[in-house]
């Protein structure tokens, strides 16, 4: 097993609001990175894994908990001591359009990490810059070209050109695809993952596409309402799923041949998600869970392996799933016993 | 270093303009612009005057300051008006006023530009400042510019004159040290909408400092509402000069000067029509000039001004 | 909402401290003999210095601030230097001139701008359109003492050449004195500042009535049958009408200050003239009082618009 690069010590992270509420957009979650691998990320719109990328990145100031990086813990760290060490950790954005300056060139864009940090300038810069834009697939001549007369999928890769710019160590992948149309998205998919071999690099890939996620990652930690439910490895998580959030999820993946389609149990949730502001009691998941019991809805259930399960799956979970469990006909039942 | 792993195909989708920066369409969209054009050839006209205003005074014989009490005056001490030797008439101490207005055109350029430039770089790296870095900053550039802009600009610029002693230099701090709010409040607001885009946060994450977001990310966004405002600022600061040149606060005399000028004609415009005529006429002609370029450029920026 | 408004007030109230502090300190940084003046040539130095301590000028700075501060929140500006009369006196004798000035004008300017903003807008590109653009766009860049001036040599002295006086070459006349002869001599300074501003309300009006009538509910009210006129007026002017008010308010704000150039040219003893007779004078509690008065004017100016803003805007209040 590879040493660990990014750890993330009980992170929370609180928005206030303009009435008094709070909302907890990441409530306490604990992981870890290893070099090398790609950790997938998945929950659905709100469930705070985009500020949990941001403040893995320390692009937020955590409300409480640690980020460490390389054993050194970066939450404490002030702007100027972070800077050396933003050669290292990156992000790769999810908006094509908003994430670079339409005002700037791209050959100016890209060269950004070499002259914020004075590594290189003038001529030497551009010859660097236009080795990267032909790495990621670009063609070097367009390096005066505005952002705007690129389409999407080529943005994106001006955007992963930026990133790797300075040979990080880790990126993170902020939903990278999720803006594209499906058939650029592979192509992006594959970019990123000749690089990772290339270069070494170790990812943290961000999306609310389970499909996707499960492409591109050696381990995939599933996230709802700012807590980690469930963290296996792929093949793991897919085949011995074991929290009925993740289940769920699984159901609504689309399935290229329509007899297991149909052969598959449908779980729909019932309720919306619940306001971050105001988490609901005990696991967060209870009032929408199919199987949810009255203990579910007093306490929290820890991160942890249940059942038989090694180690490196652990999942948060009162009653959790076994394997071959029909979860389509359970019924919640909060009452007391 | 080439890449030596496997070139991913690139399918060529759908490019959206070809190679032209947004400053290169605007030039595009004004040099189309007939009336704008068209005002440039008359600025460009009046500069070349101010510029060559020797040259008026060398071809008439007839230097700026110098008062031709014989043949420019009257048997009864007034102006005399257009004929061959004064081409547009003599003032109240028999100044050839061609000459004069040439030279005066200096004086409206420098000021108008000058002061212009000063108030312009003061107000957008306040405005920038006030807008990016926020907090206490902000608020004591944002009740700055509140008061500045609160205060009766004219009175206080008379008093402010009339304290010193008029000079160019004076002239041209008043004015910017008025002018900048108007400036730094458009940028201020600009950046705060801008401050919480993505490349913003983009460029965060990449180790760049607060400045270098500012004059390098920020800037060139807030940049072209700068060149529209500067364009029409220009026409403003000219008029400015004038009205505090003619209330008597301008340059001292004998220098030639516009608004001077007209104040001079004051007492001889039942007499000596040419006096208030021509002096006006060139000041309203820059100034409608510059109105109209400056028009020109708004709507060369954000053609969408021009509905129909 | 009461929040709202109570921290506006605050906010202005900071600005008039503000300006009030900054004001004092320009002036006082000036060289001023006025004890010397008023004393007359010959006086002794022991007159003078008599008279400095009369006007408190000897005194620090700071205590005459205080002082001043102390008074003025008590209604009282102090009292001009040379004749004691109250400097609110003198500002409630000019106040009414160029109030009258003011709204007169700017009744005018209102009625002309916003009548050719619609015109323009409702027949865009056109004839029209081009040749009011145009002529807003020339009295916009007249200076206002040059159009002053040739008011008044055209409608004053030609016409009164050709035998009509109908102008007279200046001055006031109070409206107890008689509304014609009141009349007659503001309308010439009416026109004046009404053809200035009159542009920036026709671009104004064209601009936004443009938008407004390309809306939806422009287009549903015409689809209904409603007379043409009538979708323009009672539908469309409504709307367009908001950025136009807020224009208002701040430029009627700023007049106070502004008419400085028309009053001097039309012999009109408003604020304007007599802050500049003051200035000449250097009659310090004079120029202070009026520029303050008219900082007060804009200040609360922008307030009114700040509030109409918020009753037509609900989501401006909640910041």
């Amino acid at each position: 097993m590879n040493e660990v690069l990014l750890k993330v010590d009980d992170v929370r992270k609180e928005f206030p609001t303009s009435s008094k509420e709070v909302v907890q957009a990441v409530a306490g979650v604990s992981l870890e990175v290893r070099k090398g691998e790609t950790l997938g990320l998945v929950g659905e719109t709100g469930c705070g894994k985009s500020s949990l990328a941001r403040c893995m990145a320390h692009l937020y100031d955590v409300t409480s908990g640690s980020v460490w990086f390389e054993g050194r813990d970066i939450t404490k760290l002030s702007r100027k001591a972070m800077r050396p060490l933003r050669r290292d950790v990156q992000v790769i954005f999810q908006d094509p359009y908003g994430s670079l300056n339409p005002r700037r060139r791209v050959g100016s864009i890209i060269g950004d990490p070499f002259s914020i940090h004075n590594i290189a300038s003038g001529n030497e810069r551009k010859k660097k810059v236009q080795e990267l834009m032909e790495l990621v697939g670009l063609n070097p001549e367009h390096y005066n070209r505005f952002p705007a007369e690129f389409s999407g999928g080529q943005r994106q890769r001006i955007g992963v050109a930026r990133a790797l710019a300075l040979r990080p160590k880790l990126v993170i992948c902020d939903e990278p695809v999720s803006a594209l149309d499906v058939s650029i998205q592979a192509q992006i998919i594959n970019l990123l993952s000749d690089l990772q071999q290339e270069f070494d690099l170790t990812y943290v890939f961000i999306s609310h596409d389970l499909s996707v996620v499960r492409h591109v990652s050696d381990r995939i930690a599933v996230m709802y309402l700012g807590k980690i439910v469930e963290l296996a490895p792929t093949g793991e998580l897919f085949g011995q799923t074991r929290h009925p959030y993740t289940r769920a999820l699984l159901s609504a993946l689309p399935v290229a041949d329509p007899d297991t389609a149909d052969s598959r149990e449908q779980i729909i949730l019932g309720g919306d998600i619940p306001s971050a502001t105001n988490p609901p009691a005990g696991c967060r998941f209870h009032t929408r869970c199919p199987k949810a019991r009255l203990d579910c809805a007093a306490e929290e259930p820890v991160l942890e392996p249940v059942l038989d399960d090694r180690p490196e799956h652990r999942t948060a979970c009162f009653y959790p799933l076994t394997v071959g469990e029909d979860l389509s006909t359970a019924v919640p039942d909060l009452r007391a016993s | 270093m080439t890449a030596a792993i496997e070139m991913v195909d690139v399918i060529d989708e759908p490019q959206v303009i070809e190679g032209r920066s947004p400053f290169a369409l605007a030039l595009r969209r004004l040099r189309k612009d007939k009336v704008a054009m068209i005002s440039l050839a008359v600025i460009v006209l009046i500069v070349l005057m101010a510029i060559f205003a020797p040259v008026f005074a060398a071809v008439t014989g007839h230097p700026p300051n110098e008062q031709y009490r014989d043949i420019g005056l009257t048997p009864d001490g007034l102006p005399r008006g257009p004929n061959g030797t004064f081409w547009l008439g003599t003032d109240d101490l028999g100044r050839d006023i061609l000459v004069r207005i040439a030279y005066g055109a200096r004086i409206s350029l420098l000021v108008g530009v000058i002061a212009t430039v000063i108030t312009v770089v003061i107000g957008v790296v306040l405005g920038l400042a006030a807008g990016f870095l926020g907090g206490i900053t902000d608020t004591l550039l944002a009740r700055l510019i509140d008061v500045v802009l609160s205060v009766p600009f004219l009175l206080v610029a008379i008093a402010l004159v009339s304290v010193t002693g008029p000079s160019l230099t004076v002239t041209v701090l008043v004015i910017g040290c008025f002018s900048w709010a108007s400036v730094a409040r458009i940028v201020r607001g600009q950046v705060l909408s801008l401050r919480e885009r993505e490349f913003v946060e983009a460029a965060r994450s990449l180790g760049a400092g607060d400045s270098r977001i500012m004059f390098v990310d920020i800037l060139p966004n807030v940049i072209a509402p700068v060149i529209v405002y500067t364009t029409l600022l220009i026409p403003v600061v000219i008029v400015t000069q004038a009205t505090l040149s003619f209330l008597g606060l301008g340059l001292p005399p004998p220098t030639a000067d516009w608004g001077g000028m007209i104040s001079e004609s004051q007492n001889y415009y039942t007499t000596a029509w040419w006096f208030i005529l021509f002096p006006g006429l060139a000041l309203l002609i820059t100034t409608l000039a510059f109105n109209l370029f400056g028009d020109g450029v708004r709507d060369a920026f954000d053609p969408r001004a021009d509905r129909t | 909402m009461a929040m709202f408004l109570i921290r506006r007030l605050g906010h202005g109230i900071l600005v008039l401290w503000l300006i009030s502090i900054a004001v004092f300190a320009l002036f006082f940084v000036a060289p001023s003999n006025v004890a010397q003046t008023l004393a007359g040539r010959q006086a002794t130095p022991e007159t003078i210095a008599l008279i400095k301590h009369r006007l408190g000028l000897d005194l620090p700075v700071w205590k005459q601030y205080l002082d001043f501060l102390g008074n003025a929140v008590r209604g009282n500006l102090g009292y001009d230097y040379y004749h004691q009369v109250p400097v609110t006196h003198i500002i409630g004798q000019a106040l009414p001139i160029t109030v009258s000035l003011a709204l007169g004008a700017a009744v005018l300017w209102l009625a002309l701008g916003i009548f050719n903003g619609v015109i323009s807008a409702t027949h865009p590109r056109s004839l029209a359109d081009r040749g009011l653009t145009l002529f807003s766009l020339f009295f916009y860049s007249f200076p206002s003492f040059l159009l002053g001036l040739l008011l008044l040599y055209f409608l004053y002295f030609r016409l009164t050449l050709s035998g009509f006086s109908w102008f007279p070459a200046g001055g006031y006349s109070p409206i107890t004195g008689g509304i014609g002869p009141w009349f007659q001599h503001l309308l010439l300074p009416w026109v004046a500042l009404a053809l200035l501003l009159a542009a920036t309300y026709t671009r104004l009006t064209r601009g936004s009535m443009l938008d407004v009538l390309g809306e939806d509910y422009i287009r549903t009210a015409r689809s209904k049958g409603i007379r043409e006129s009538r979708v323009v007026v009672r539908h469309g002017l409504r709307s367009a009408l908001t950025p136009v008010v807020t224009q208002f308010g701040i430029d009627l704000g700023q007049l106070i200050g502004g008419v400085v150039v028309i009053e001097t040219v039309f012999s009109l003893p408003g604020l304007g003239q007599t802050a500049v007779v003051a200035i000449n004078q250097q009659d310090l509690p004079v120029i202070i009082g009026i520029v303050l008065f008219a900082s007060a004017a804009v200040v609360v100016a922008n307030l009114l618009v700040d509030i109409a803003y918020a009753v037509l805007d609900p989501r401006v209040r909640l910041h």
